[in-house]
């Protein structure tokens, strides 16, 4: 530490002291000094486009981008000058011109960076009138996102998310100047594009020029039914952030209250998509220890994140004998709905309407897959995001914070802790391996916690003696991380044995259907670990930890039959495809 | 909404070896994008998708990437040129002089616009700027043909010298 040079500046006036190498930005945070951004994410998207951050520099030739332009010995800054706040009113009224401002009826309105400077810093969003650089009618081609140029002000955030934290980079700038566009090559929709449906280009938008493909009104329609039985469960990390929707500190776990919630939005059924996490692991922990004993395809890979699929279905297709067959926890949960559960109560599965709220975009591609019907209906007949299950709610008039703690229904809202964690990177792998352990060595597995793989890091691996034999795991998530452990298996270098990787940085909690964080925020807090925290918390408390421990458990098989056998390979097994990126 | 020419797309075997063997030069660097596409379009005339995949397949990078950076540059171009390639200078003598106005006549006359070309790849149009020869403005080009001092009722006629 004692390496690290420390510069001495004055910021309005107050000295501060910071290492060499620190920008303007950062050193007036240590200040206690707010200054605006736009573009800047840090070590994702430095550009010092957007100029919100301007501030004055004492000899500078003009004024300087904060965000990016580092602390030099006796730096005199100013942030807050009638100059500068002129500058960045300007530049804010400079892009409200070209912007389509129906912020009152627009998905972000609120929670929108452009309105909320536009508002502190007094713009009139009429100073500058012409004529609008983007008349494309939105990309509505995809089933599960939707882009509106005419609200793009070109920050290129989400460009920078898709090329740098998922690799895939199908978005881009074209272009120039004024006919400056941000989309896919050749002006593409993204259907047509090797796109992931990550969604993570939506919680980096400061505006409302990228959403997910809103499905609250299919689901309206089937509670509106009396033909209908609507049953609905939310995935694990829908839990963990909800809450902050209704002004909750994030990390705070609202399950009572969202399960309350939605008994009261009218659904016949509560379930939980824990409890298809711990089916998961049923079948998954037997598929791998059948791939150990057997010889099969190793390293066996986790296939519960559907973004993580297609990425692998497009980008490294020579992989797919290592994919786990298993079908996703929303899939195996929507399944067993309509097979196991529909014949135990006499319900033919014509009149089932499966609902899962989700904290993730892809998830609504996902339940129109091939070989997603095991019934003979779909699976999951509608997906929404843990966002749009906050605005349903608002909607209804339902007072979130006050609810009380609801009960979930028996038997699928039964779940094990194990079920809980699959929504942080690490805990399909942790909650696999509790199972996995105890069959292999056939005793009880103490001290279920397996913390080396847990935590926010990109990539973590971590070696266990199982009944005398080495098993090697490798956890990674975003799919950049991803990438360097496809890469390994590609060439032959890994010695894992089993592998777990989630599309979206951090696993589920910090999925594309999650609400949405202001760039300063997420900058600033480290709200995946808190989000994570939430699910490892409530693991810990319950009773049940492991998978097969789950009392339902025992009464589905004795539907289903054999683990792994026929009846389950045809309910809760899937199959992959290789698609082409152009 | 989708940005392509319209033209199938003709390239040969030679043409990808070639192109290919170029990118493999320029795969370690830095910056080798630029000069990939410069070398792409010097061998192909043009840079339709088929050419930007091999490029970005070749170089590691993404569509989009290579897109983005044809797209911005108004060196590149992702329509190719026709048999006969017309241009209409839009410099300043030839502007003054009505040159926009015959730049609209062969427009309607091919009915194609500037940028584009004829479905069946005889006739390409391109506005360019300044040629250098302002004493004869306004002017138009036909590959290397000349034509001085036009007026648009002259249009159909030159172009009918190629038909």
């Amino acid at each position: 530490m004692s390496d690290i040079k420390m510069i001495n500046l004055k910021i309005n006036g107050i000295d501060v002291t910071v290492p060499a190498g620190t920008t303007i930005l950062e050193a007036a945070k240590v200040a206690g000094i707010n200054i605006p951004t736009l573009c800047y994410m840090k070590g994702i998207n430095e550009i010092g486009a957007c100029r919100i951050c301007v501030v004055e520099v004492k000899g500078a030739r003009s004024m300087v981008a904060a965000c990016v332009y580092p602390v030099s010995e006796g730096m005199e800054v100013t942030t807050n000058s009638d100059k500068v706040i002129a500058a960045r009113k300007t530049t804010l009224e400079l892009l409200l011109s070209d912007h389509r401002k129906d912020c009152l009826s627009c998905e972000r309105n609120l929670n929108c960076e452009l309105q909320k400077l536009s508002n502190e810093y007094g713009c009139n969003a009429y100073r500058f009138r012409g004529v609008s650089s983007k008349t494309d009618a939105p990309d509505t081609t995809t089933d599960y996102l939707v882009r509106d140029n005419t609200k793009c002000i070109l920050c290129r955030r989400c460009v920078a998310t898709c090329n740098k934290v998922q690799t895939v980079a199908v978005i881009g700038a074209n272009e120039r100047g004024f006919k400056t566009n941000i989309n896919c090559a050749f002006e593409e929709n993204l259907e047509n594009s090797p796109c992931v449906a990550c969604g993570q280009c939506i919680n980096v938008c400061p505006t409302g020029a990228l959403h997910e493909r809103y499905e609250i009104n299919d689901v309206k329609k089937a509670l509106a039914d009396p033909e209908k039985t609507v049953i609905v469960a939310a995935a694990p990390a829908v839990r963990a952030a909800l809450g902050e929707e209704f002004g909750n500190p994030i990390g705070t776990n609202v399950e009572g209250k969202m399960v309350t919630a939605l008994r009261r939005i009218g659904f016949d059924k509560v379930f939980d998509v824990n409890f298809g996490a711990d089916m998961t692991i049923i079948e998954e922990s037997n598929e791998f220890i059948n791939r150990v004993k057997n010889g099969g395809t190793l390293p066996m890979i986790t296939s519960c994140s559907p973004g993580w699929v297609r990425y692998m279905e497009f980008y490294y297709p020579d992989l797919i004998p290592n994919f786990s067959t298993c079908k996703s926890p929303q899939q195996m949960f929507g399944a067993l709905c309509k097979t196991y559960w529909a014949e135990k109560n006499g319900v033919d599965p014509k009149n089932i309407f499966v609902v899962t709220i989700m904290p993730c975009v892809a998830k609504k591609a996902e339940k129109l897959r091939d070989h997603q019907n095991a019934s003979g209906y779909p699976d999951i007949d509608a997906v929404l995001t843990t966002r749009e299950l906050a605005k349903l709610i608002k909607e209804k008039g339902i007072m979130f914070n006050d609810l009380p703690e609801g009960e979930l229904d028996n038997p699928m809202g039964e779940f094990s802790g194990a079920g809980v964690i699959f929504g942080a990177s690490g805990g399909v792998m942790e909650a696999a391996l509790r199972t996995a352990v105890e069959k292999l060595t056939g005793e009880e597995l103490k001290k279920p916690d397996f913390t080396e793989i847990r935590g926010m890091e990109g990539v973590k691996e971590a070696v266990y003696d199982v009944a005398g034999m080495k098993v090697k795991v490798a956890v990674a998530s975003g799919l950049s991380n991803a990438k360097k452990i496809c890469d390994l298996i590609r060439n032959g270098k890994a010695d894992y044995q089993f592998v777990e990787i989630m599309c979206c940085p951090g696993g589920c909690i910090n999925g594309g259907g999650q609400p949405i964080l202001d760039a300063y925020t997420r900058r600033n807090v480290d709200y995946k670990t808190l989000r994570a925290g939430a699910l490892y918390s409530e693991d810990s408390k319950k009773a049940l930890r492991k998978s097969h421990d789950n009392p339902v458990i025992k009464d589905v098989y004795d539907y289903l039959g054999e683990i792994g056998g026929h009846k389950a390979h045809k309910i809760l097994h899937t199959e992959y495809v290789v698609r082409k990126k152009y | 909404m989708a940005k392509t020419s319209g033209v199938p797309f003709n390239g040969t075997k030679e043409q990808e070896e070639k192109l290919r063997a170029k990118l493999h030069e320029l795969k370690s660097v830095q910056g080798g994008l630029m000069p990939a596409l410069q070398e792409a379009q010097e061998i192909y005339g043009y840079l339709p998708k088929e050419v930007q995949i091999i490029v970005a397949e070749e170089l590691g990078l993404s569509l989009s990437e290579v897109y983005g950076v044809v797209s911005f540059y108004s060196q590149f171009t992702i329509v190719p040129k026709g048999k006969y390639k017309i241009g209409v200078c839009l410099g300043t003598a030839c502007y003054v002089k009505g040159s926009g106005d015959i730049l609209a006549e062969v427009e309607k006359v091919l009915g194609i616009s500037a940028g584009q070309i004829t479905s069946d790849a005889k006739f390409s149009i391109d506005a360019t700027r300044c040629i250098g020869c302002c004493g004869l403005a306004p002017v138009m080009t036909v590959n290397d043909d000349v034509y001085g001092r036009i007026t648009p009722k002259d249009v159909n006629g030159i172009l009918a010298k190629y038909n």
